[in-house]
């Protein structure tokens, strides 16, 4: 049968654009540029992640990582490309429509809400989860917390470890604990794509470890993907199915974490150029 | 042509004036972060202090001009740093403006003390004779007035821009503004940079206000502004220039001056376009310039890069109050509510029950502040407007349409939070100081031109609003009033506090603390602002209907733009975020203007203003307002003495007890509790 479309052929699937089954991806990015004044902080990047797949997303500082995710969570609208999630256009939607949609992500530089307790914290994440912020039900006060919606919340701070601390306001946390209420407040939006920007930042090897740990356990048992921006290596290492690597805007290698490693390449991108 | 000239030509050094505004708060926002909306306040107090030198001392102009702008408003410069920004080094713009609006309040209020009410007619000009015309262009007459302004204007602007571009005192002056803590690393003295910037910008409004003096026929000490149409133009050019750049600033300035002059030629002078669309030209090209101008997000973005070495902010008293005073205090309310209720309607003489009853309306009016301030953190510098909706509505309705109050201002709440939704739909794409600003506008338009119609504020003779007659009860009598007053500041309080503790409260103190985190969690900032917006406009309606019903007749002076700034400064002294701050704000407010008119003589009027003034100027410091920042400060000493008497009996009674013997909540018990039994993570 002939081809009937019209105008510019699509770019071609990025690595990994199938999953293992010959599905199409869970997330699919394809050809994302963005500039910032005269500098192309992103040229031309793919990327795909699968249901149920970790990627780690490394490369020195001012690679584009941070902005590759704020043009996949909506924060930035990138100049061209195009991002599809489950079958969902997402060029043009706003940030909080792409998270209704499953897509939870915490941040380089820690937002949190100041004010809130650690529980509050992921209460908001739980009510927003659930659509349940209508006007009228807090002026007739029915917007008391349900048993289901309480026992989903302590499930969260139990595995991300901050039961002890639910009463406390996240000012008076430090920065580690703080990325563990950026995690764990994602992690109650029950995402299907999880985005973590640098979250072992502040953390001690045994806390990245344990972190580690986690976003495997959530992957495993839950099925959820993860998107992971990481300088610890080793928590690379272990966190993730497959590496995309990042320079000056430009994918440069992606595979397996042992043969990203050894591309010479990857290695000039980290070490220079008489590497 | 030749009439295009005519009218075009003299727009120049009438844009000047715009101009020399614009620079000037382009340039106080450059050199020391501030939004000075206080610029206009601070010109017409050197202009004052110009005109009296010259004709009450009768010195000459030359040395008036030195005394007043080179000495005296360098040193107004100084002491607002010295007393006042320094403090704040690293407030958020937002804070920074609160102080402004405070000054803008306070410096014209206190001029009145000090030199009486009496009009000043005819002031002086500074240089060259604005009645003789110097020369002609293009067959136009240009007169002394026009050139003194277009010449200073274009040298000071000049001398400024190359301050900035090209001096290090201007690249210190950025470096401090952009993070006054990365510059002190850097070895900057910082706190002189940014006293000499504070100087340097009260020189130039001394100027500004000395070389508008031709513009004003006279100098009225209570008018808080007389420069409320420059201040609306400077804005626009000040906005149009991205509040950077200097030279985009004067030329925006002058075009104005010249597209005002075109329009008030070419267009007709009477009908409908001349009243209703003519008037309401500066501020819709002010609100569009602020909302589509892809420069002024910046202001926003920006951000100091140490700002993560700030300390918490602090939580509500409430929340550290001793669990042992919690009976104490709740029986004491009470009693207060009763024996307030009781003796209202018996003994207290009748002028302090109108007083009470409106202080219990200005309280509802107040609570909407504390849903968009204190719940939202957003700035609405228009709810005076949005109370004078209600009550014009209120009226209107009751005069043609018979319709019962108690109705008409519930319709009045309805119709200003649907104005108010019409506002925030324009409005929604900004927040902060873009945000303040529009609503500043929204303020000013319906002060100058909106309550000025007929069918709206009555026209001159204003609008009536009866007292309610519900069923057989007649609330005529003061007292009566007053219990219903009551009950409605009840029924909305009970609704914010819902409102507050509930889902929709916890997603505004998201998007207060990040409103990128908020947006990554689904919550929809765009429905969340006009959600809380309609509800506060809506409630300032309905409050400023039953205050329209106390006072019984309404005009537009009880709801100008500056009772906005008033209202805002006033709630923010006593606290934004709790009900009672409001309520503390109202009945305060009423009182004390109450008192003041009894035993003050009228040239004492505005110390109410500066007293509030004075309160919200520790925003920055005490973003939960003075008092709640004084009864935590009480909560913790009281707390303090029960931990010492739990510790004094525990050592008597033996053995030390298990656990923690302080009973104080909040975090401030829980901040060595981290070290003690927070579980490490993965632990």
């Amino acid at each position: 049968m002939a081809d009937l479309s019209v105008g510019t052929p699509a770019p071609a699937p990025a690595f990994g654009a199938l999953g293992a089954d010959g599905t199409a991806p869970l997330l699919d990015a394809r050809s994302i540029s963005i500039r910032f004044g005269g500098v192309a902080a992103l040229k031309d990047v793919s990327v795909t992640v699968a249901a149920g797949e970790a990627v780690g997303l490394v490369g020195p500082n001012g690679a584009g990582k941070t902005t590759l995710f704020n043009c996949l969570c909506g924060q930035l609208n990138p100049s061209s490309g195009t991002v599809t999630f489950d079958g969902h256009v997402l060029d043009d939607m706003p940030a909080h429509m792409r998270a209704r949609l499953g897509i939870r992500r915490t941040f380089q530089r820690v937002e949190v809400f100041p004010e809130l307790s650690v529980r509050d914290h992921m209460m908001v994440a739980e009510r927003a989860r659930r659509g349940d912020g209508a006007l009228w039900k807090d002026l007739l006060n029915m917007g008391k917390p349900k048993p289901d919606e309480l026992a989903h919340v302590e499930e969260i701070l139990d595995l991300v470890g901050l039961n002890e601390m639910a009463e406390v306001p996240v000012a008076a946390l430090s920065l580690g604990h703080c990325r563990l209420v950026e995690l764990g407040r994602a992690l109650c939006g029950e995402p299907r794509l999880l985005m973590a920007d640098e979250p072992s930042s502040g953390l001690d090897i045994t806390e990245t470890a344990a972190l580690a740990g986690v976003l495997r356990g959530v992957q495993r048992d839950r099925g959820m993907a993860v998107l992971l921006v990481e300088h610890d290596m080793e928590m690379v290492r272990t966190a993730v199915d497959r590496v995309v690597v990042l320079d000056v805007g430009e994918i440069i290698a992606q595979g397996s974490f042992e043969s990203v490693v050894a591309d010479p390449e990857v290695r000039r991108a980290y070490l220079g150029r008489s590497a | 042509m030749s009439h295009f000239l005519s009218y075009a030509i003299p727009g120049i050094p009438y844009g000047c004036n715009y101009a020399l505004m614009a620079v000037g708060l382009v340039l106080t926002f450059r050199a020391t972060g501030v939004f000075n909306l206080a610029f206009g306040a601070q010109a017409f107090v050197a202009a004052f202090i110009f005109d009296l030198l010259v004709r009450t001392n009768h010195l000459p102009v030359g040395v008036a001009f030195v005394l007043s702008v080179l000495v005296f408003s360098p040193l107004v410069g100084l002491g607002l740093d010295r007393f006042l920004f320094r403090h704040i080094p690293t407030a958020s713009t937002t804070a920074k403006l609160v102080m402004s609006l405070a000054l803008l309040i306070a410096i014209p209020q206190a001029l009145p003390i000090f030199f009486g009410n009496g009009q000043r007619l005819n002031p002086p000009n500074l240089w060259l004779n604005p009645n003789h015309v110097y020369f002609h262009l293009f067959s136009t007459p240009i007169n002394g007035g026009e050139v003194t302004t277009t010449v200073i204007t274009v040298v000071v602007a000049a001398a400024v821009v190359a301050m900035f571009r090209w001096s290090s005192i201007g690249l210190q002056m950025r470096a401090v503004v952009e993070s006054r803590r990365m510059s002190q690393l850097e070895g900057i003295n910082a706190p002189r940079v940014a006293a000499g910037a504070w100087a340097l910008s009260s020189t130039l409004a001394g100027l500004a206000g000395v070389l508008l003096l031709p513009l004003t026929a006279s100098l009225q000490p209570t008018d808080p502004l007389q420069y409320t149409a420059l201040l609306v133009a400077g804005l626009t050019a000040a906005s149009v220039a991205s509040m950077r750049s200097l030279p985009i600033a004067l030329a925006a300035g002058i075009g104005l001056g010249v597209v005002e002059n075109l329009l008030a030629g070419y267009l007709p002078t009477g009908g409908v376009i001349a009243q209703t669309v003519v008037p309401a030209f500066p501020f819709v090209v002010l609100v569009g310039t602020l909302l589509l101008n892809p420069g002024l997000r910046q202001l926003e973005l920006s951000s100091d890069p140490l700002a993560a070495a700030d300390p918490p902010p602090a939580p509500p008293s409430v929340s550290i109050r001793d669990r042992r005073l919690e009976v104490p205090t709740r029986v004491g309310f009470w009693v207060l509510v009763v024996a307030f209720l009781a003796s209202s309607v018996t003994w207290v003489p009748g002028y302090y029950v109108t007083a009470f009853a409106e202080g219990l309306c200005l309280s509802i009016v107040f609570l909407s502040i504390t849903l968009i301030t204190g719940m939202s953190g957003q700035l609405s510098l228009c709810q005076a407007a949005f109370a004078g909706i209600g009550a014009f509505a209120a009226g209107q309705f009751a005069e043609h349409l018979g319709l019962p109050v108690l109705l008409g201002a519930v319709v009045g709440g309805l119709l200003a939070a649907v104005v108010g939704t019409i506002v925030a739909i324009v409005a929604v794409r900004v927040s902060g100081l873009l945000l303040a600003l529009v609503t500043l506008t929204f303020a000013l338009y319906c002060d100058q031109t909106l309550f000025g119609y007929s069918w709206t504020g009555g026209g001159l003779t204003g609008v009536t609003v009866p007292r309610p007659v519900l069923g057989s009860i007649n609330f005529g009598s003061d007292r009566s009033f007053l219990v219903l007053c009551f009950v409605a500041l009840t029924l909305i309080s009970v609704l914010v506090l819902l409102v507050q503790r509930g889902t929709v409260g916890r997603y505004l103190a998201a998007m207060r603390g990040s409103p990128v985190a908020a947006a990554s969690l689904g919550i929809s900032l765009r429905t969340a602002r006009l959600t809380v917006f309609a509800m506060s406009a809506g409630i300032a309606g309905f409050g400023g209907a039953l205050y329209g019903s106390v006072v019984q007749h309404v005009s537009a002076d009880l709801f100008v733009y500056e009772f906005s700034l008033v209202y805002v400064v006033a709630v923010i002294t006593t606290g934004s975020r709790t009900v009672e701050g409001a309520v503390q704000a109202g009945i305060g407010f009423s009182v004390i203007q109450l008192l003041l008119t009894l035993y003050l003589p009228t040239r004492f009027a505005g110390i109410e203003p500066i007293l509030f003034a004075f309160g919200a100027l520790t925003y920055a410091a005490h973003p939960e307002g003075i008092i709640e920042y004084q009864k935590s400060r009480w909560m913790v000493r009281v707390s303090k003495l029960f931990s010492a008497y739990d510790a004094r009996r525990a050592r008597k009674a033996g053995p030390p007890a298990t656990g923690t013997s302080g009973s104080m909540e909040g975090y401030r018990e829980a901040l060595p509790v981290l070290g003690v039994t927070g579980k490490p993570f993965g632990g």
